[in-house]
């Protein structure tokens, strides 16, 4: 029975279905190509048809003649901003929480619950956080706010302070997740060096654990920076707008300025997306359309491989910790 | 000497520190039950003034037939205004459905290749350009689609649209595909060294063992990307609203100009006055889509969730 | 058997080396019998979950003594070992029944402070593990931790716990670089050092030399022989030759039990059980 299917040696160089392979590896080639060729060409074009139109005074200026001259610097202004103004509310709240589930939480049902949730926030549609911010933190929150201190329709509206809000939330779970990532890698035996020697729970985690993980931590804070940078339509009603006649900035005392939370704010992503369906004479505003989109490309091409280089980065310092 | 043993810290904030971690550990469940609150309070406001039928469509009088008939349509703005749910969830899966299936097939190709094929120098040059193509805003792509690869399928095609389901569902595969190959290829590298070995001592070939071996003991990890990508493919705004062409009409030629759940939110939200019947519609709107994608994500994670135990054998 | 022999005329004793069984030797140290009890155990069992690590020990450590635990991988030494500073409240299901007291007082009295019980009975562990911080803080850690910020206090607290562990003099210089750079023999005498710091009164070491060179392993040895003037030490080690060299006392320890318990010099030449003395010579194990 043996010899019937048993080779001989000279059928081992036998070419049968090896046609079928060649086909197979080179389509799974064509395939891997895919991604990276896309990725080109998009940045060639976008290079190619925009690079004319970001100049010094592109990026400075504000916009003329209804966005067919001038500049976009207030939607750097604002991008800059509300990312800001989000990172400083992500983040806290989503190192904390990472903290809790790595630290603190057991394996049970609560940490159960906890992952698929935070699975879930990040699989929300965006359009669903931008009704999320409308309905809950601009007219719950921002009304209750409102009548609370009585401040007439001060929170009550669209306004950075909202925007950036939800934006938070649409970031959290990426925080969340480098942050668990980057507090997994710090090694078991440096928490029982710290307890040993008579350290609390949290003076661990304070003064060991933490600053070993602040490399993933930066990690998740840049790429999410890069995406609420990108993300549009949590803004689109909650306190962006197409053009505004000033920057949302005030004095602080009337000297200090700092970034007015109340005020609404332009920005890039939404700008291009305006600009590109709205604009009353898109040919007159097409170079600007490029140029905003090479913008914005730019800054998050840029964020992300930061990102990638310090988690390389990062993977081989703590690849020294005690032979 | 004993005293010492039973010195009480005066940290007291130790306990108080654990509660606020505990809170914000909280905090992901929370926001997700506030979202599920906050839509559909407002979701269900509409059936103050409609029925549930006019989800569904709306008899009105038709001049031109000259009779009562029954539309499905999506007319917001109109004498009667039409709130049919069944054009937008039609628009939505006329682009997720290709989207999902473009994005798979490329997706788990890529997969196989990154995880059984690729060098792992070309794997670690591969998977930063994935990262750098995640990061591409959907704003951008949308424009990309709007400002060329749309004229570039009319062409090719010769469609009667520019923007249709065809371009949108081609914006939003390339957005779905990096978590597609991401997962793909967890799911693959998972899959335990001994059981490949296995495979090759018995003569299979590369692809044989490929399909034979790797891909059905990964099939849990692939058909989780999938689900996802799918949710992700419906929740996608930007693309859609810009490359589509947003009519709200039933149909199932994918390339006709269609409206999905999301872009018709997105398009309408700014101009509606809060309270309104039109108001409430739109959450409503989004409340089923939360719904949808809601459900998706709880059966990918239970995949997914299954998967990890096998594996753990 | 006698360790020495008194000269009749001088009364000078003699020192005899004295071949173990396990055919090791065993060097002389000065009495520690009529030490007080620091550390004892009263049918102490432990649990993981359901699973029992421990059965009934029932054991005394001598103030001011070396106490070796010895026995087979997996015997419950070194889960012994983490029952005297409570290290195993750490991990999630584990339990214990029956007591533990140190200088009478039940360590696992809910009235006892946990941070404090470990500063006053400090831990190396068997793989060293330095934090990623200067030499320097390493060291400054447990006394910065316990409210002392005072620029020449701790310089001061540094500069003894290095001393005393023997390493001062190879890093006087360069107190502020990163601990990471020293060989893995110098880390684990910082480790030591860092303990130190602390002010303990007994010190536990978990195979403190097994992933170390001879050469430092003969150093950790000359350190426990220093140390144990001033603290209380209990070492685990799976090394019969290094129990024998270092310690006053052995507990031998198998399956989770203890087997048998006494001065090193009686349990490495004369043990009571046949299971001790089956170990020692290596018939099994």
């Amino acid at each position: 029975m043996g010899q019937a299917i048993a080779l001989k040696t000279s059928q081992l160089i036998r070419p049968e279905g090896r046609l079928g392979e060649v086909f197979l590896d080179v389509l799974v080639r064509v395939f891997a190509l895919i991604p990276i060729s896309a990725l080109s060409f998009i940045m060639y074009m976008i290079i190619r048809k925009g690079g004319g139109a970001v100049t010094w005074q592109f990026l400075t200026q504000a916009p003329l003649e209804g966005m067919t001259h001038g500049g976009i610097f207030p939607c750097i202004f604002g991008t800059l901003a509300i990312t800001l103004m989000m990172i400083l509310m992500a983040l806290p709240l989503g190192v904390a929480s990472a903290i809790y589930l790595v630290e603190f939480a057991g394996p049970g049902l609560f940490f159960r619950i906890t992952r698929a949730a935070v699975n879930n926030l990040a699989g929300v549609p965006s359009i669903v956080f931008g009704l999320f911010g409308v309905g809950f933190f601009i007219l719950f929150v921002g009304r209750s706010l409102d009548h609370v201190l009585k401040t007439g329709l001060l929170f009550g509206q669209p306004c950075m302070l909202w925007a950036a809000a939800t934006l938070a939330v649409l970031v959290l779970p990426v925080i969340i997740v480098s942050t668990e990532e980057a507090l997994n890698a710090v090694p078991q035996s440096q928490r029982s060096a710290s307890l040993a020697l008579g350290a609390t729970k949290w003076q661990t985690i304070w003064n060991v654990v933490l600053p070993q993980a602040r490399g993933g931590i930066l990690t998740g804070a840049i790429l999410s920076i890069s995406r609420g940078a990108g993300e549009t339509a949590p803004i689109l009603f909650t306190g962006c707008a197409y053009f505004l006649p000033r920057l949302p900035v005030v004095k602080l005392f009337g000297v200090i300025p700092m970034i007015n939370p109340f005020d609404q704010f332009m920005e890039l992503s939404y700008h291009i997306f305006i600009m590109a369906t709205q604009s009353l004479d898109a040919v007159k505003t097409l170079p600007i359309q490029y140029g905003t989109t090479l913008v914005l490309i730019g800054m998050t091409f840029l964020l992300n491989l930061t990102a990638i280089i310090f988690r390389v980065h990062f993977r081989k310092k703590m690849g020294t910790v005690s032979v | 000497m004993d005293h010492k043993l039973f010195k009480k810290d005066i940290r007291l904030g130790e306990w108080l520190i654990q509660k606020l971690l505990l809170l914000a550990g909280a905090s992901s469940i929370l926001i997700i039950i506030l979202i599920f609150i906050f839509l559909f309070k407002e979701a269900v406001q509409f059936f103050r003034t409609a029925s549930p039928m006019d989800l569904i469509g709306k008899t009105v009088y038709d001049a031109w037939e000259e009779r009562n008939v029954f539309k499905m349509m999506w007319q917001s703005v109109s004498e009667v205004p039409k709130y049919s749910i069944i054009p937008l969830v039609c628009g939505s899966f006329l682009v997720a459905f290709p989207a999902t299936l473009i994005s798979a097939v490329l997706g788990i190709g890529c997969a196989v290749y990154l995880s059984e094929i690729a060098h792992h120098k070309v794997r670690e040059t591969l998977k930063p350009t994935l990262e750098l193509l995640a990061g591409i805003p959907s704003v951008v792509i949308g424009f990309v689609m709007m400002a060329f690869i749309a004229t570039f399928v009319q062409d090719l095609f010769h469609t009667k649209f520019r923007l249709n389901a065809f371009v949108g569902s081609l914006g939003v595969a390339l957005a779905v595909l990096p978590i597609m190959i991401t997962i793909s290829e967890d799911a693959m590298r998972a899959v335990p060294k001994d059981l490949r070995d296995a495979s090759y001592a018995l003569g299979a070939s590369k692809w044989q063992t490929i399909f034979g071996t790797i891909l059905p003991a990964a099939v849990s990890g692939i058909s989780a990307a999938v689900i996802l990508g799918f949710g992700r493919a419906l929740g996608e705004t930007m693309i859609v609203l810009m490359a589509t062409g947003n009519a709200a009409l039933v149909t199932g030629n994918i390339f006709s100009s269609v409206r999905t759940m999301t872009a018709n939110i997105a398009a309408e939200l700014g101009s509606v006055a809060q309270g309104s019947e039109h108001y409430y519609a739109l959450f409503l709107v989004g409340a089923v889509l939360f719904t949808f994608t809601f459900v998706l994500n709880l059966f990918s994670e239970i995949v997914l969730t299954k998967m990890r135990q096998k594996l753990r054998m | 058997m006698m360790l020495a022999e008194e000269n009749q005329v001088t009364g000078e004793k003699k020192k005899m080396a004295i071949r173990t069984l396990s055919g090791g030797v065993l060097t002389e140290k000065e009495d520690v019998t009529r030490n007080p009890s620091k550390i004892s155990s009263q049918d102490l069992n432990m649990y993981y979950g359901p699973v029992r690590a421990l059965h009934g020990i029932t054991m005394e450590v001598k103030e001011r003594a070396v106490t070796a635990l010895i026995g087979p991988s997996g015997c419950g030494k070194s889960t012994f070992l983490r029952t005297l500073n409570r290290m195993n409240d750490t991990i999630p299901g584990a339990r214990i029944e029956g007591t533990v007291t140190i200088d009478g007082v039940n360590i696992y009295g809910s009235a006892v402070n946990v941070a404090a019980l470990r500063r006053m009975v400090g831990m190396v562990f068997q793989k060293q593990n330095p934090f990623p911080k200067s030499i320097f803080d390493n060291v400054a850690y447990g006394p910065r931790l316990h409210g002392i910020t005072d620029k020449a206090v701790l310089e001061h607290v540094v500069e003894e716990s290095l001393k005393k562990s023997a390493i001062w003099d190879e890093v006087k210089d360069r107190l502020d670089t990163s601990a990471m750079q020293l060989s893995g023999g110098q880390q684990q005498r910082l480790c030591i050092a860092r303990v130190l710091a602390v002010g303990p009164e007994i010190i536990l070491m978990d195979e403190p030399a097994s992933a170390l060179d001879p050469l430092s392993t003969a150093k950790i040895e000359e350190l426990i022989h220093q140390l144990r003037k001033n603290y209380t030490i209990v070492i685990v080690t799976h090394n019969m030759q290094q129990a024998a060299r270092v310690s006053d006392y052995t507990a031998y320890f198998y399956m989770g039990s203890l087997v048998e318990f006494g001065e090193t010099k009686t349990i490495f030449t004369n043990p009571v059980k046949k299971e001790t003395e089956d170990y020692i010579t290596g018939r099994f194990g």
